[in-house]
């Protein structure tokens, strides 16, 4: 019988496991336990991966465009001849044609090319719209704008959220009585009018005021306006998780060994709840293209010329009989986007923390 | 009981008055420039600004302004005060905004209880089959059709939806948007509405699944339910009752706001790809103008219902559960 240890030390469970079993236990931070549950749900990182895609290929809208397509997303070419399987054709066939034989003009119903797929050199790949620009160009440049708001207006309403949180339910008191309400008044708004009100107002003038100047038509008004009004979507659940904290006692032994306010907030409380807000950050780009391509189609969010895929969707839908792959195909990019997104927040969610509640209550 | 109540009401007579003045700071102030030239119209005579200022009292500090507009929003809804000055208007066509959200409620209505019918009963099955089957076949297959559900824009489907069952050339099984009233044409109308009933309940039915689904695997784990089941109960029963009774509670919750939201003009999006003349198309006809009145008046109707809904939502859960009742 062996003798018992004397002394016991932050090493004795180890070095009795590894008695018992021979080896040694390893100890493992949560983030990497998270990825190793991650790496074996191999449906949410495929998801991821054609996350990345999708962001790769609209951030390469303008070498595309340049290199493949020969156009810009703007430019129109309607009267055009093109080349497809060797045979020759307008981009737009059809309306008022002139007929020397008779001097007269004839109408004919409008004919918009369709898809040419790879048949006329990489030119007009998903058709032409209406107005003869290439469509494959738009929707990537329309991708790149619904990204760059999806994405910026997550990070900044995720930002803002747990900023207030942290300040509400570190103090208590009426900071926290003023984040709730502020919380209570957004909640009380029909989501997508009171986006739709803020984008209109915004865009008579453009903002003026605090200080902060944005001219109407600036992508930062539809960034602005959806991580706005999303702010109480994330912010109730991670303030409901801190004030829970703030009565555990590692907080109460960081305050009374001096931790200051801020760096109770910052080095405790918020790396408890970092992977809540990370799954948060995640689920809310999905909502937030959802929203933009909402408020898009509306014409309350991207303004025309300049693409998104919800104005795409929009100008598509006069000519959904004659031009269905206008507004189906942005429509596909969105699905696929926020299909993604959400299959890999979820992945995340059920890694991080198997049995947490955490969700996007819409 | 009777003080909850009270202060519920009081409370929510706060929010809404915060929410409108948050509406006319949208309104009046953020747009910048002069409000009166605005409510002018197009080419207006220097006359019609200089009434218009002095009858919202743009002159006056912000809470004349706030009280003003307030006052020239609810006029809309009392007969005999329609003067050119007295009621909120809209720039470009210069209607009564309050009388034409009124004309747009019939609509929006049929849209929504319709809808609502729909949503809460296939979102309550598709919860119900995929937490029973949780992990086998026909739970991952439902699982991931809600996924697809929710991750659609709802505009997208309805046009998909035109596309496929309205818009085909001969013979299409649908009519191709717009609506008819109930008392016009029963028929008519529901065979109008099928399409947008189905549109808008696809995202409500895939949420509510996928909530109800990880409600049902949470309570399925409870102590009562596993004595429910020791004491000799049937399965049916026990989901029934136990279960399923138990996981509704987030779900009513989340259908009464939910159903506030789109009858205060939510819908607008199923509404202005259906061309369904209601409170969210008329919001939406609005905005290519920047007609700001249409907007902020369905906002403000919009409010109204989700916290009048809320309020009546925590009264009503006080009543049903005495544990909640605040001391």
């Amino acid at each position: 019988m062996s003798e018992p240890a004397t002394e016991l030390t932050l090493d004795t469970p180890s070095l009795l496991a590894s008695e018992e079993h021979e080896v040694a236990i390893v100890g493992r931070s949560p983030w990497y336990l998270a990825w190793r549950r991650l790496r074996r749900n191999w449906v949410a990182l495929f998801s991821l991966g054609v996350f990345i895609a999708i962001v790769i290929a609209c951030a390469s809208a303008p070498l595309y465009a340049r290199h493949v397509a020969h156009t810009g997303p703007n430019t129109i070419h309607a009267t055009d001849q093109i080349r497809v399987n060797g045979k020759v054709r307008k981009v737009i066939q059809g309306g008022a044609v002139y007929n020397p034989a008779t001097d007269t003009f004839e109408i004919k119903s409008v004919d918009i090319l369709g898809p040419t797929w790879w048949h006329a050199d990489g030119r007009f790949v998903l058709g032409s719209d209406n107005l003869g620009r290439d469509e494959a160009v738009r929707l990537l440049y329309g991708g790149m704008n619904s990204l760059k708001i999806g994405i910026g207006s997550a990070f900044i309403c995720t930002l803002l959220a747990v900023v207030l949180s942290l300040v509400g339910g570190y103090f208590g008191g009426w900071p926290d009585w003023f984040v709730s309400r502020f919380f209570d008044i957004i909640w009380a708004f029909p989501v997508l009018l009171l986006a739709i009100a803020l984008g209109t107002a915004l865009s008579v003038n453009g903002f003026h005021h605090l200080g902060v100047s944005i001219e109407p038509g600036s992508l930062w008004i539809p960034t602005s306006v959806i991580a706005f009004i999303l702010i109480p979507y994330v912010g109730r659940p991670i303030r409901g998780q801190i004030l829970s904290l703030r009565q555990k006692e590692f907080i109460d032994a960081a305050i009374g060994q001096g931790a200051s306010p801020l760096r109770v907030m910052f080095s405790d409380l918020l790396p408890n709840v970092a992977s809540t807000i990370l799954v948060f950050f995640t689920l809310i780009i999905a909502t937030n293209i959802l929203t933009e391509a909402g408020l898009s189609f509306l014409g309350a969010g991207v303004r025309l010329p300049n693409p998104s895929w919800g104005n795409l969707i929009a100008s598509g839908q006069d000519q959904l009989q004659t031009a269905p792959w206008l507004s189906l195909i942005p429509g596909i990019a969105i699905v696929l986007t926020v299909l993604s997104l959400n299959i890999f927040g979820d992945g995340l969610r059920d890694a991080l923390d198997p049995r947490s509640k955490v969700r996007i209550e819409r | 009981m009777g003080a909850f109540i009270v202060r519920r009401l009081l409370g929510m007579i706060a929010v809404m008055f915060v929410v409108s003045f948050l509406v006319f700071v949208i309104f009046i102030k953020i747009p910048g420039g002069d409000p009166a030239s605005r409510m002018a119209g197009k080419n207006p005579l220097p006359q019609n600004i200089t009434n218009i200022r002095k009858q919202w009292g743009f002159d006056k500090p912000f809470y004349v302004q706030y009280v003003r507009m307030m006052q020239k929003t609810a006029n809309g809804l009392v007969p005999g005060k329609h003067g050119q000055y007295d009621v909120l208007r809209s720039f470009d066509t210069r209607q009564d905004v309050a009388h034409e959200i009124k004309r747009g409620i019939p609509a929006t209505m049929s849209l929504c209880i319709g809808a609502a019918i729909i949503w809460l009963f296939f979102g309550t099955l598709v919860g119900v089959i995929s937490a029973v089957f949780a992990g086998r076949f026909s739970d991952r297959a439902i699982t991931t059709a809600a996924l697809i559900g929710v991750s659609m824009p709802v505009f997208w489907l309805g046009l998909v939806l035109r596309f496929f069952l309205a818009e085909k050339p001969n013979d299409p099984l649908f009519p191709d948007g717009g609506y008819v009233g109930l008392t016009d044409n029963p028929v008519e109308w529901a065979h109008h509405l099928i399409l947008p009933w189905f549109c808008l309940s696809i995202l409500f039915i895939g949420f509510y699944g996928r909530v109800l689904r990880s409600n049902m695997l949470d309570v399925m784990n409870e102590d009562y339910v596993r004595t429910a089941k020791a004491k000799g109960l049937g399965p049916k029963r026990v989901l029934l009752k136990h279960v399923l009774r138990n996981s509704m509670i987030p779900i009513v919750t989340l259908f009464a706001l939910d159903f506030a939201a789109v009858l205060g003009g939510g819908a607008i999006l199923t509404e202005t790809v259906f061309d369904l003349k209601g409170v969210g198309w008329y919001a939406a006809q609005s905005v290519g103008g920047l007609d700001l009145p249409p907007i902020m008046g369905v906002t403000l109707y919009g409010a109204f219902f989700i916290v009048f809904f809320s309020a009546i939502v925590d009264i009503f859960y006080v009543w049903l559960d005495p544990r909640i009742r605040p001391s």
